[in-house]
Formats: C-alpha cells, structure tokens, sequence
C-alpha cells in the first residue's frame, strides 16, 4: 500500500529535524498570536481589509503593474519585464556583463530562489553569495531553505558548528554568537567586494515606485552600501497601490512572521543615488517577474498571489510540522506552497499534483492568513483540477461506487443493516490494505448501521407509539 | 467568518441531518439529537431518504461525484424547514463545501437554499433557538475538542458557552488545543503517518490534563481519537456534545 511522498517522507524523517521544525514553527505561531492581540482589538478585521487590498490590486493589475513602471522610469530606475525564470536570470546576467560585474551579494529573497540564480549565476562564472545569516549557512551546505522565513529551521547549531569548520571559517564552536560573529566576519569583505546588490522587494508602491524592503540582520542595507548597482527581482503580486496602504501591511507581516511589531529594518528605496547623495547604487535595475503568475491570475486559485510570505500559514500547519519544509520538493513549502509550488510548475504541474493533498483540510492556515487567503478552498480546487487532468493519487480510494450508493437511497439503506455499507463508509471505500494501516493504529468502533433508523420507527414520543 | 446568510428564528419545525457516520457507528448521537430537540420543543423530522452530504468525494477532490450525492441530498431536505446536523463538518460541506463545488452550476440557487438554512447543532441551540444556559447537571472533568470545521463559524463558542453553563461539568484546558485531530477523512487513509502522529499528539495533550471525557462536535475526531485511545490502551470516554446534554438532562429528570 502506497502513501502519499509527503506522509513517507514525514515518517522517514529523523527525530531531532522533526523536533526542530516542530518547535521552531510553533513558538513562531504563539509569538504571532501574543502581538497580534495584544496590539490590536480586532486583528480578523485587519485582515480581511489587507486580502481585500490586496485583490483588489491583483484583479486590476494590469493598471497598477503600468503605474508602477512609469514611477520606477520617473525615479530614474530602469524597468525589465522577465516573463519566465530562464528570462530573469538572463537580465541579471546581462546587467552585470554590461557592466563587467563580476561579484554579487545578496540579500534573502524568495523570488531568486524560485529562479534558481545562485545556480545559474555560479553556472556562468559569477560569484553570488547569500548575506542572510540562515541564507548563507544553506549555500554553504548547498542545502536548500526549508522554512520562507526562517529557512534554517530544520538545523540545530551543532551541525552548523560542522559546516563553519568544514568551510574553513573557524574551528568548532556552537555557541550562537560565535556563529553570528563569523558569519559577519566573513560577509564584511565580501560586500567590499562585490559591484552588484541583489535583492527581492516585499512591496512595491504603484503610486510612487517606492521599494520596500523588510529585514532583521541588517544585510541587505550593507548590500546596497558599498555596491555600484541594485537589483531587484520582484513577482509581479508585490504590487500594492498606495504608500498608506504600507501602514496595514507593514503592521501585519511583521506580527505574523515573528510575532515583531515592525522588522528591525524596514527599507525604503525610491531610486539609485541622487545627486548630492553620499552613498547607494548608482544604477538600479527592477526586475518584473511573471514566470507563470498571470497564469495563476487567470485560474480560480487567483486568491493565493495575494501572499506576502510571512510563513504563519507554515508555522500553524500540522502537516509542516510533522514534514518539514523539504517534504514538499518545491520552493515554497507548506499550505502556501501547496496551493503555489504546484501552479508554478506548469506543464509539471502532475508532479507536485499529491501537495495539495498534504492536509486534513483543518483550516487553521487560513484563520492565521494575514491577508486571509481561503488556502484549504484552493487546495480543494486544486484536487478537482487533479482529478480532472486525470492525475492518479496513491491511496485515494476512487468515489464512483460510494457516490453511486449514496444517491440511491434504498440501495443505502439495504447496505447499512446487511453491514455492507462498512466497506463504503467515510472511511470510504478503503481498499483492505488501508483499512489494516488504518486499524493498525486505531480501532473502529463496532458497526451499528441502521440502529439508528429502527429507534426513530419504533419508539415512544411522550408515552406514545410514533 | 464563514458567511451563511440563515434565518435569525429558524422556528422549531426542524428536519434532523443525522449523518452518515452517526447511520453506521453512532447512533446514540442521532438518538440524543432528537431528544435534546424534542426537550427543546421542536418537532423533528427524519427524511428517509438521507445518505452522506457528499464530503468523502468532495474532500478527495472528485467533485462531480461529490455533486451527485449533494444534489440527492438537496432533493431529500427540500422544504424551508431549518436542518440540524450533529457535525460541525457535514453541517460546513452544506453550507460552505457544496457552495465551491456548485460555483459553476446551473443548480447553485437550490444548493444554496438548503446551505441557507442547515445549521449545526451547537449552533442551532445558542444562535438559532436564543438558548445560553443549558439545564441539568453533569458532574465530570472533561477535554472539549473544537472540531476544526468549526473554524470561522459560531458552532465552537456556542457549543462552550453550553457546556460551560452545565453544573458540575469542568472544562479543562490543554496544550495546543487549537491543533487539528488529524483524522481529515481520506486524509487519515492517504497520510497514515501523519495523520497517526497528529492524533496522538492530541491525545497526550489531553490526556495530561486527566479529564474523564473528551467531547467533541464531530464523531469523525472522536472516531479516529477514540480508536487511537483504544490501541493505545489508555482510557478516556469519547463523547459527542449532545450526548453531553442530553445525559444533562437526564441527571436532572428533565427528561426520561
Ligand atoms: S499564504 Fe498567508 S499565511 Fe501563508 S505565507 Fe502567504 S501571507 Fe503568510
């Protein structure tokens, strides 16, 4: 009996990374939850206005994506369109050959991850190095991130001791701060080094083409302070209209990913150095990415493109903490990255079809969601579409036979007193190795079927026969 | 919020939904459910014809047989009268479920009309029938599992405002209690892993608390929670919430 790669992967995962996923997203839940309610008297109000913002934006954003390219143009910034992965990583190549670059650091950002640059860029000859503490220690381990926020959650500091002293960057020691302060040791020249700054965008303004930026270590700000040129790859859903509308979203991403009130930096860019500025990029470069997000605006799981990735949907989710973040062979992991990894992947769309399958539909994603997102509707549209693509799911027990049943009420009544109707039940249609993994560990009450029925015939109301 | 446009007074003629699960395993549920109504002065009706509201197949993702069973399910609760569902999850495919799976077709008034008026039974006391305090007495400590379909609709506070309201009965807190069962239906077939590992991690945060009962508003937590108990041989009595009152009742000689 095969299960699902997620629930395999789950139970072949060792003990201490399922402990450290596990605690590492349920602190980040209770941090959230404490700000959130205390800072605010109706937090799901909050939320509903920012996903209410936020489509709006998505369901006009032919207007505002237009808007947006006339103030980046206006604020001397030059604009590229990259319709796919392959097209990104290309102006990124070009820019830097058109200006001999050869160094790039940069600072933590999800959309280069879903291009693949690092890899892309190192392909080409050109060095590119994370700056974000965790962002670093998974180039180093040429692992990959497992957590859009935290993206080391499934280490602990002993093994990262391991990779400083493999690396070369000191002999062991596992204390925090000595990791930290290696860590930044190290990155100082490299940012010397480097000509290029990249990084992503956690909203861009329509109305003024301001960029902005949200960040803890402070890298990205070393980043663009001693490098010539800023780019920026950004998803075509950062979009938001209006800089007062940052006040709703700045207040939320902050609560929701770390339970902070606002991020230690919040960065806003409106242009490369002017003049008379001491300091910044001279030349800055947005990179506009589609790579199939107009494909996810014309599909009815639209809603998820409102995501601002604060991870609350990760932390909450039982099945992420159970899988961990790498269970879901995708970029994006957890309920988000259930509804998106599998839209993202197109014409692969087959093979990360079981993700939206990964949950128990609790909802608990959605009740976190700072932009509301209906995340178990979507995953549910997603198994129909599934479904109708004709994409085979193990252990998904088929549903004609039940459904054939279950409109035919004298069939179904005959069924539950003969006990038939126990191999058809919600557990349904379970095919008899399932059923034994099932009871394996638990046991099924006994069957009852009909008794209900024959009470409501034979008894007495108030004394009398009904 | 899960938006359902309902009645306000839903009136006291109701049609009982007793769900597939209560028509094969639990029938004391479907029992108690009557009896808490007809305490309640409503008068109850049970449409012979009723089988499943269609979510197996709907959650499975194959919604056009799911559609066949709700559209035979629309067919057997037709009238105004207001539906009354053990389960906070069947009573959420009525309203919520069915809705997405109809968005495109041309019978959605009718899916919608029975959405309109199906009501889980917590819900249906407290915010359809205006009753906050609930009679009788049931002296125990007990663990109250909000059912996750629950989420974003009035079934969970209504259901502890009636429990709370009970003489005698303790609620206790425990760990992480807004975390999901794992059961999930299919779920716990397709992910038995998973679903196994998430089961007992509620459990043990209940158990700690030592209740005697562990209450919930859907048989299919405590289907697979109790079974989990049972092969783990640690004991706890599993209950439905209408159980609970109606055993109320009946401590107090409300009724037989
Ligand atoms: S889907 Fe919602 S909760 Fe999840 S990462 Fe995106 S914004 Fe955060």
């Amino acid at each position: 009996m095969k299960s699902q790669p997620i629930d395999t992967y789950a139970s072949e995962l060792a003990e201490d990374v399922r402990r450290a996923v596990a605690d590492g997203s349920a602190s980040g839940y209770d941090r959230r939850a404490a700000s959130l309610f205390s800072d605010f008297e109706d937090p799901d109000f909050l939320r509903r206005t920012a996903g209410d913002v936020k489509q709006h934006t998505l369901e006009n954003l032919d207007t505002y994506l237009a808007q947006t390219e006339d103030r980046l143009k206006e604020n001397g910034v030059e604009v590229h369109w990259a319709g796919d992965a392959e097209a990104a990583c290309r102006a990124v190549l070009k820019i830097m050959r058109d200006n001999g670059a050869t160094k790039v650091v940069k600072s933590k950002s999800m959309a280069t991850e879903e291009i693949h640059l690092n890899d892309f860029l190192e392909r080409e000859g050109i060095e590119s190095l994370e700056t974000d503490l965790g962002e670093f220690i998974v180039q180093i381990d040429h692992d990959h991130p497992s957590h859009i926020v935290k993206p080391i959650i499934h280490k602990n500091r002993q093994g990262i001791a391991r990779s400083y002293e493999r690396e070369g960057l000191g002999a062991y020691d596992d204390r925090p701060e000595v990791i930290t302060a290696r860590a930044r040791k190290f990155l100082r020249k490299k940012y010397l080094e480097a000509s290029v700054g990249l990084t992503g965008a956690n909203f861009i303004v329509a109305e003024s083409g301001r960029l902005v930026l949200v960040t803890n270590e402070g890298n990205s700000r070393f980043c663009l302070a001693g490098t010539d040129i800023h780019i920026a790859v950004v998803g075509i859903e950062k979009v938001i209209p209006r800089d007062r509308d940052l006040s709703l979203f700045l207040s939320l991403l902050g609560r929701s990913a770390t339970g902070q009130q606002l991020t230690v930096y919040t960065e806003f860019i409106s242009g490369p150095r002017a003049e008379g500025q001491p300091d910044g990029p001279r030349q800055m470069h947005v990179i506009l990415l589609d790579n199939r997000r107009t494909e996810v605006l014309a599909s009815n799981c639209r809603d998820i493109l409102r995501c601002i990735r604060c991870g609350a949907c990760l932390n909450v989710c039982p099945i992420y903490r159970q899988a961990s973040g790498h269970a879901y062979r995708s970029v994006y992991p957890g309920p988000v990255g259930a509804v998106l990894s599998p839209l993202l992947a197109g014409e692969k769309f087959s093979e990360l079809a079981d993700l939206p399958k990964a949950s128990s539909l609790c909802g608990a994603c959605k009740e976190v969601c700072p932009v509301n997102i209906p995340i178990p509707d979507l995953l549910l549209r997603l198994r129909d579409k599934a479904k109708h693509e004709g994409i085979k799911s193990p252990g998904t027990p088929p549903m004609g036979g039940w459904a054939y049943l279950a409109s035919q009420p004298t069939v179904w009544r005959a069924s539950l007193s003969a006990g038939r109707l126990m191999n058809l039940m919600p557990l349904n249609l379970i095919p008899v190795p399932a059923l034994r993994a099932w009871t394996k560990s638990r046991q099924l009450p006994e069957w009852r079927g009909g008794a209900f029925r024959k009470w409501m015939k034979t008894r007495k109301i108030g004394g009398k026969d009904s | 919020m899960i938006a359902v446009d309902r009645d306000p007074s839903p009136g006291k003629k109701v049609q009982l939904m007793a769900t597939c699960l209560c028509d094969s395993f639990f029938d004391d549920v479907a029992v108690a459910t009557v009896e808490v109504l007809e305490y309640l002065k409503c008068e109850v009706t049970f449409p012979e014809e009723q089988t499943c509201c269609g979510q197996p197949a709907f959650n499975a993702g194959d919604w056009k047989s799911s559609r066949k069973v709700v559209r035979h399910c629309v067919k057997t609760f037709a009238g105004d009268e207001p539906v009354v569902v053990p389960s906070g999850s069947c009573a959420a495919m009525v309203f919520h479920g069915a809705l997405l799976e109809f968005e495109e077709e041309s019978d959605l008034p009718e899916v919608r009309q029975l959405a309109g008026r199906t009501w889980e039974i917590a819900d249906f006391i407290v915010n359809g029938l205006r009753v906050a305090e609930w009679p009788g007495k049931f002296p125990a400590k007990a663990a109250f599992h909000r059912s996750c379909h629950t989420r974003e609709t009035n079934s969970g506070a209504a259901t502890r405002t009636l429990l709370e309201s009970i003489d005698g009965l303790e609620l206790v807190p425990f760990g992480e209690g807004e975390q999901c069962c794992g059961f999930g239906g299919t779920f716990s077939v397709t992910f038995p892993n998973i679903s196994a590992a998430m089961g007992k991690l509620k459990l043990g945060n209940a158990l700690k608390e030592n209740p005697e009962y562990l209450v919930s508003g859907d048989m299919g937590c405590l289907l697979h929670l109790g079974g989990i108990a049972t092969r783990e041989g640690k004991t706890i009595k599993t209950r439905h919430v209408v159980q609970i009152l109606r055993d109320s009742l009946r401590n107090g000689g409300l009724i037989p």
